[in-house]
This record gives structure tokens, sequence and C-alpha cells, in this order.
């Protein structure tokens, strides 16, 4: 291992050349791709080598408004609302063999534009954004209203309509599957679509756009703006013809589009932010599976995961050999170029990340966390960082309470039940959490007192298309995924007819 | 086409909430071809001595267990008969005990030791997803043997049949990994979740008027929830349902997990039924076989029973009714398929105000209706299934003549060769005749007059049966009122036979137990086990 680590390292200087020719750059309006208004462009970023990948139309206020036109139409007069479930179904479901067809090419410029290993696009998520589309597609003609009782002689019956044009701005950590989460139930809802990907990853999702169009997607359904938050971003969530906005980002960014959404008109919003999620290890768990699991359940992804396992607690009768194993596993991880084979972590996503995470290990030490190992960058060139471990941590640090989004692990110990709970639950963030112990009676206590959307017990970052995934208290508003996404996307109307002479009430 | 028509509204009443929504461009166009129906009508008539020779060879006719093709224990076969010659189409192999036996072991088997219930959802929808792909790849062939041996016509079984049965199994494709059960709340500190599990196998029997449809509805979600099965089609259709099993197979369904059974109701139905390692019968088919079946599953494992029976449904035209629509509706609703459908609307309730018109108008649709061979375009009717049937309809006829029923139009034998019959009215029929109280199954048109709404609901719901209804009315009030007060599965307004994968479909009453489409067909395949668990110190409760 320690071998590899050396041979990655030197790989870094030479990064692997991966075989893809960047074609789509520009904004997908109205089912064509077409140059920002203002024809500017903006370049993205190789994270391994910081060089630029390729300029991407930059869109602006003007191209949301063209953007938000064409989706009006394509709702109000198109044939996408209209069309039957079966119909639209057949179409996601179209679209997911297509990802299939394609999956080296999306796992490639996934990989390319945000720094996360090839194997992981490639053989998880790829896989999973298609498995995503197939599972809405299943629901696109299985959404029930329902028949309602009423008090008098009334026939009441609930229909659930699409919401109409669904604003969606999606966060660079998962691209694709941020653009599968949100595009699924949003089209099996019947909905039209205005998308802002992440200045920092707009490559995918461009080219999952053109094979949505290629499935069938009427014109004008899915329109997709590369772009910035300030601009473009500022312009979806404070539109006036947007009658819905989903967004994954900070905690920061959700208040202000939440306001923005409030302010104009007042758009519903649901929103996936920040996290600090516990990850508690009983007193009777396997030690060595613990690690494992913790350890995956951090540096998972560069640590750039809002349910990142950020905060590990430890119960004091096994800490000591906790913390030595957490290291000897750190110190194993293989970091390095993300197309080469093996490697477990590559760099982080940008510059700006990538100092943001310096900052806060320079803030650790200050603050008296004990540094285990890791703690500087990695190479020379591209935003690398060494897998870090903080120990002795406690509660008050910042690290302890602020979201790093990188991949360093602090270890905490504890000693009760009740204390790991409330130190746990100590957080704005309500995320998720995991539990690792063998004790049922432990699992269950756990499993309902933390103030969390996801709590899993001997498992993590387990992300089936059918599990909700949400958090609690400034971790976000409403769910994604499974059947409680659909909400998100239909409006309910409660139809109320008067009758004669009913049989029975 | 008139049959093209009927097709293409079939196929559209799968797809949209009303069939007839679009009735009126197409209905035009048909006054405009009046006079080129005639012609075909005799045309087809000739056709019936020549029958056309479907391009096709029958490869598949041994029973499927445990993913081969297999003789018959016993070494019998049994013929399976062209309704259009009375000929012979090919010899099957007959399964009787000792096959059944040897199905349910084999899906025993796939059950508790296979892959199939223990593949994660996403891998069984995928396969049934494959499936469906592939029943569109090979419509032409099961559309053929589809209509060779039941006689239905080809267009309806490629157009709107087959489409209908991919589609079913794409919608139950969706629901594999969509079964939720639900954590529940507790009067104390318990964690309570419900599981919902496959109930194990599942043994189906399905009847000739729709093979591959009733396939479909049976297979698409008992599989889909995880069980395995073993089938028995109708001695009368076992072609269609040997290909799909093929097909199921190539779309990637492991061994074991759908065993069909090509054999007669006493012999090899009642070893499925009376089975002790069959965990759930589900059952399509008479009222009087639905009764036999029942009877042998609770005399022996006690079985839970779906059962899906025969019907005498109501089909009430209000004052307010266009009444050319009406006649259009109606006429669709008794004579499509032969009139072999459970939920024929057959007794056709007319008010007495447009009752006169109605009657003129009905007779003529019936006269225009195209009968002929089943593999020529633009025919509506070729022959009923069997000789027996034939024989059954045909005495019907004589017995609502002998009780007095005014005989319309039709009434006897339609050419010199194969089970075809006229399509056949009979007027003032009166409730206690046993035309208006008995299930015909047959082209057998029976009209009568009503003077209130309290008075047609008192007479519609005046049956043994409850299976479905069809409502014509503009008048929102009389809608209302209706749907609620008839007791039956289906009420079908300004429309008739919507048969989308979604609604669910089953009667009250003698017309059945349970409902099959939809989610509700879920609940039939499915075990609700309860799992509480004691908690300590719970947060909330």
């Amino acid at each position: 291992m320690r071998c590899l680590l050396s041979t990655v390292a030197e790989s870094i200087h030479e990064p692997v050349k991966p075989s893809i020719s960047i074609s789509l750059t520009k904004l997908l309006i109205d089912g064509k791709f077409v140059d920002a208004a203002s024809g500017k462009r903006f370049p993205t970023i190789d994270p391994r080598t910081e060089e630029v990948i390729a300029h991407v139309a930059e869109g602006d206020e003007e191209d949301v408004n063209r953007a938000v036109k064409a989706a009006c139409k394509a709702f109000d007069k198109g044939p996408w609302p209209k069309m039957t479930a079966y119909e639209r179904s057949k179409i996601l479901i179209r679209f997911a063999d297509l990802i299939d067809e394609h999956s080296d090419e999306i796992a490639t410029l996934e990989s390319l534009d945000s720094g996360k290993p090839y194997e992981q696009s490639r053989n998880i998520e790829v896989p999973m954004v298609a498995r995503l589309f197939r599972y809405y597609a299943g629901w696109a003609d299985k959404i029930h209203g329902l028949t309602v009782p009423a008090d008098g002689a009334y026939s009441v019956q609930t229909l659930h309509e699409p919401i109409g044009v669904a604003g969606q701005i999606i966060p660079w950590n998962f691209p694709l599957l941020m653009f599968a989460w949100k595009v699924g139930p949003a089209l099996a809802c019947g909905n039209t679509i205005v998308l802002k990907t992440a200045e920092q990853t707009p490559l995918s999702a461009l080219l999952a756009g053109k094979l949505l169009h290629d499935a069938g997607l009427p014109e004008g359904v899915l329109n997709i703006v590369s772009g910035f938050g300030p601009t473009a971003g500022a312009a979806i969530a404070s539109h006036m013809d947007i009658d819905k906005l989903a967004f994954t980002g900070s905690t920061e960014v959700g208040k202000i589009v939440s306001r923005a959404a409030a302010e104009s008109n007042l758009k519903p919003v649901t929103l996936e932010l920040g996290g600090k999620s516990p990850f508690i290890i009983t007193e009777d768990s396997d030690i060595d599976q613990a690690v494992e699991l913790s350890h995956f359940a951090l540096f998972f992804n560069q640590g750039q995961c809002c349910c990142a396992g950020s905060r590990t607690y430890v119960h004091e009768s096994i800490y000591d050999e906790f913390l030595e194993k957490a290291k000897a596993r750190a110190l194993k991880r293989v970091v390095g170029d993300p197309f080469q084979n093996g490697v477990e972590q590559g760099p982080q996503i940008s510059d700006e990340q990538f100092h943001k995470i310096m900052g806060y290990i320079k803030k650790g030490q200050e603050e008296g966390a004990k540094l285990v190992t890791g703690g500087e960058r990695f190479g020379r060139k591209g935003y690398y960082i060494k897998p870090t471990i903080f120990a002795d941590v406690q509660d008050e640090m910042t690290i302890l309470k602020e979201e790093i989004f990188g991949p360093v692990q602090s270890i905490t110990k504890y000693k009760t039940i009740p204390e790991v709970i409330q130190r746990a639950n100590a957080s704005p963030y309500g995320l998720a959490a995991g539990v690792f112990t063998k004790n049922i009676d432990t699992a269950n206590t756990l499993s309902r007192a933390l103030r969390v959307g996801t709590v899993w017990v001997n498992c993590f970052d387990v992300f089936d298309a059918a599990i909700p995934f949400g958090g609690y208290k400034m971790s976000g508003h409403g769910r994604e995924k499974g059947v409680y996404s659909l909400n998100n996307y239909l409006q309910v109307k409660a139809v109320v007819t008067s009758i004669k002479d009913p049989a029975w009430l």
C-alpha cells in the first residue's frame, strides 16, 4: 500500500488523459444547445491539474428567462403533461437504457469535472442514475389521489396534479446523482424544468440532457442553464413564473434561495443542505468493522458529502484501540489520480474548497485538537489533501460544529447513551447519523432519539432509490427520493361534488 | 373499418379515461363507409368457408415445468380446436395431478431456495421490463396464436390485447420496488414495522376469453411481489401462454418461477385448488367453478382465494343521453369479444322516453356488425370459442324466444362451419326471464325499458352478480347517484371496457372476491407481517 501510495503520488505529475472530447458546452434551452445571450463563457477546471477542461456558456438572467419561457410553453401548451403517464414512463425507461449505453462517456465527464474516482463514477454512480430513472419511470403511472369521506352528501376526490415549472439548482459533489434526484421525480409527475448545474461541474448534465431528448423528451421540458449562483441561480430562485424550487447546496445559500422564493412568488421550496452527521460507535461494536465503516462514512467522495459522518463518537472503553486503527486505515487510503484504478481518493473539487479545508485543519490545530495523521496537501499540483484525522475533539471546537466538506475525520469520546444523544443532537444540522452496535435496545433508542432525516444502523451511505433522504433543522426541508419526492412536484386538488340521494356516505 | 375502429378505440381505452372521448370523428367516418361495410359483411361470410391460413407453426405444446418444456407424466395429449373450422390446431400435453405435483415442487424449490424472492426488486423489475420488450418484439406471433386458438379477431389481439399485455408487465415491473409496508404507532414502548412479504407459491387458473390478458393480470403482480407460480390455462386456449412463458424465461426468469400446466379443470385445476403446498389461489372463470375451487381451497389448506367470476352487468341509458352515442357504446359493451366478457353489458336498460328510437338504432348497428374470419381485416366478430359455448349460447336464444322476449335480429348460426353466431338482440326483456338473469357469454343483447332512476337502481342491483355497470348520462346528479348506488366493482360512466393497468377490477356478490390490476392486486400476492420490537427509553411514541 505504501508502495502504491507513492506510485500514485508520482502519477499526479503526469495525469492520465481520459479519452474524451468535450462537445457539449452550451446551454440547453427549448431542446436546443444555444450560446448564452451575453455570449459569455466560463472555464471549468480539472481539479487534478488546475487546468481548464473547457469553456462553457455562462447563463444569466436573460438565459433563465428564455429557459422559463420554454418550460412554461412546454407545460401549458406542450404534449408533456397531456401525455399518458405510460408514455412518460417509457421515455424515462429509454433514457435509463441510454445511460447504460453511454456510461463510460458519462462517467469520464463526471470524474474529469469533479475529481472523483472513475471507478466510483462508472460502477456506482452512473448505474444509480439509471436505476433512479427506472424507479421514477415506474411511479409515473402510480400517482394515486384519494377518494375522501365527507360529512354530507358530497363526492370528494383529490387529484394529484403536476405543479408546473420546477426550478432546480444542483451542487457539484454528485452532479449526475443530484440531476437524477431532481429531474426523475419532476418528470415522472409531468412537470417541466429549468435546471442550474454547479459552475464547478457543468459538463455531465449537458450530456444527460442530450440523452433525455434522444429518448423522446419533448422540447422545452428540461432546460439546463450552466452558470453561477448569484446570477443564474438568483434568477431562478426569484422568478415569478417558476412554480416550485428545489435546491441542494450549503445551508448559507439555502437561506438565500429560500428568501428569494418567498419574496418573489412564494414558490414552495425543497432544500437539501449541509450536515454535521454523528457516527456513534458503542462499546459492544466489532472495532475493525466500525473503523472501516466510519472511515468510509467520512472519507467517501473526498469527504464531500452533505451527510458525511463528520463527528465520530467512540465509546470510551474502545477509544484508544479505535484511534490507533482509524489512523492506520487513513494512512492506507490510496490518494491519487482518479482515473487510475485502485485509487480511493482524488482531489477536492476546487481551489476554493481546497483552501477552505486547509483553513479548517489549521483551526483544528489552533483550537487544540490532536492531529493524528494527515493535515496537509498531497503532492504539488491539483487539489489533493492527505486523509486527516483529529482526535480528542471537543464539542465547542469549530471543526466539530461546522461543515468541513473534506477528508477530515473528527473523533471524540463519550461515556453514556444519554450523553451521546444530547451531544449528537446539539447541532443546527440534522441530516443523517450512523449507529454502530449489536445491541438492539441501543439501536432502537438511538434511532428514535436522533433528530436527523436518516439513521444508518450498522451501515452508512445506503442510497437506494426508494429510501427518502433529507434533513431536520437547518439541514433542509422536505425529502427527496422514494415516494416522498413525488410530493415535491405535485399539487393536490380536492374536487368536491354535491351529490343527490347517495346510497351511502 | 369498424373493427379497426373498435380496436383503436379499445387501445385508446387502455390509455385514456374514456374510450369514446374522441368518438365523434370515427363515428362520422363510419357513416361514410356504411356501404363498404355491407360489402365486407358478405365477403366475410364467404371467408368463413375458406379460412385464412395464418403463417405460424405451432412449436410449443408441452407443459412448462421448472424452466423446461416437458411431456405430461401420463404421456396424454388433448386437441385444441380452431373455432373457425372446428378442426384441430395441435395436440397439447395434458397435465394432471402428477404434473401439478411436479410443478408445485419446482415452484416450491424456486421460492424456498431459488434466487427469485432473494433478488432485489430492481432485478425482478428489470426481468419484467425485458419481458415486456420481448412481447412487443413477438407481438405478431403472440397475436396470431391468440386469435387462432380463441377465434377473436387478429386486429383486436395484435393492436389492443398484446400491447396491453406489455403495458401490464411494465406497470407491475414498476411496482416491484415500490411495495411499502407501514411503520405503525403503538400504545407503549414498541417499534412496529410491517413487512409485506411474498405469499409463496401461487396457483393461478385462467380462462379462455382473454388468455394472454388473464395471464398478465395473474402473473404480473405475482412475479412483481416475488412469488412463484403454477398456472393452469384453459383447455380451449393453451397455446399463447406457452409462448409467453418461453419469452419470460428468455427475459431472465429463474427456473421454476413460472410453471404452466395445460389441461382440464376437473383434473389439473382441481389438483391446484386442493394442493397442500400452494399458498394462494387465483381463479378467473365461471361462478359455478369459482364455488368449486373455493371449496377445494378451503377443504385442503385454507389457502386464500381471489375470484373473478361471472356477471350480468347493467348498462343504463338515461333519458338525456345522446342516443347514437349510447347505441354505439352499448353495442360495444355487449358484443366486444363475441360477447365473451365477464363484464359484458348484458342487461341494457333504456329509459322509456328514448326506448323505441334506441331499439331501432341498436338493431341497425347489430345488422352492420361484420362477422367473419377473425384473420380478415375489418371483421368485428369471429366465432365463439367452442362447440360447447356455441350450443349454450344458441340454447339461451331459444329460451329467450320461448319465454316471450322479442327477437329483434339475429338468433341463429352464421355460416355453415365454425362456431359463428349472428349478432342477436332481444327487446322487451323482462327481469324474470332467464336471459336477463343468467350469463349467456355470447353475442346476445337483452334490452329492457325503465321509467325512474330508483326503479332502475333496484332492478340493476337485483342480481346475484355485481361485476360492472355502464352509466350513460350527461346529468351529473344521475351519474353520481348511480355510481354510488350500483353494487358492482366497476362503474363506467359514458364509456365501457376501459381496462387500464392501474384500474382495479373485480366483483361484488357472486362475481368474485378481491380485485385484480392496479395497486389492489398486490395485496393478493403479499403476506403482511407485523414486527413488534420492545424498545428502551424511546424519545417519542
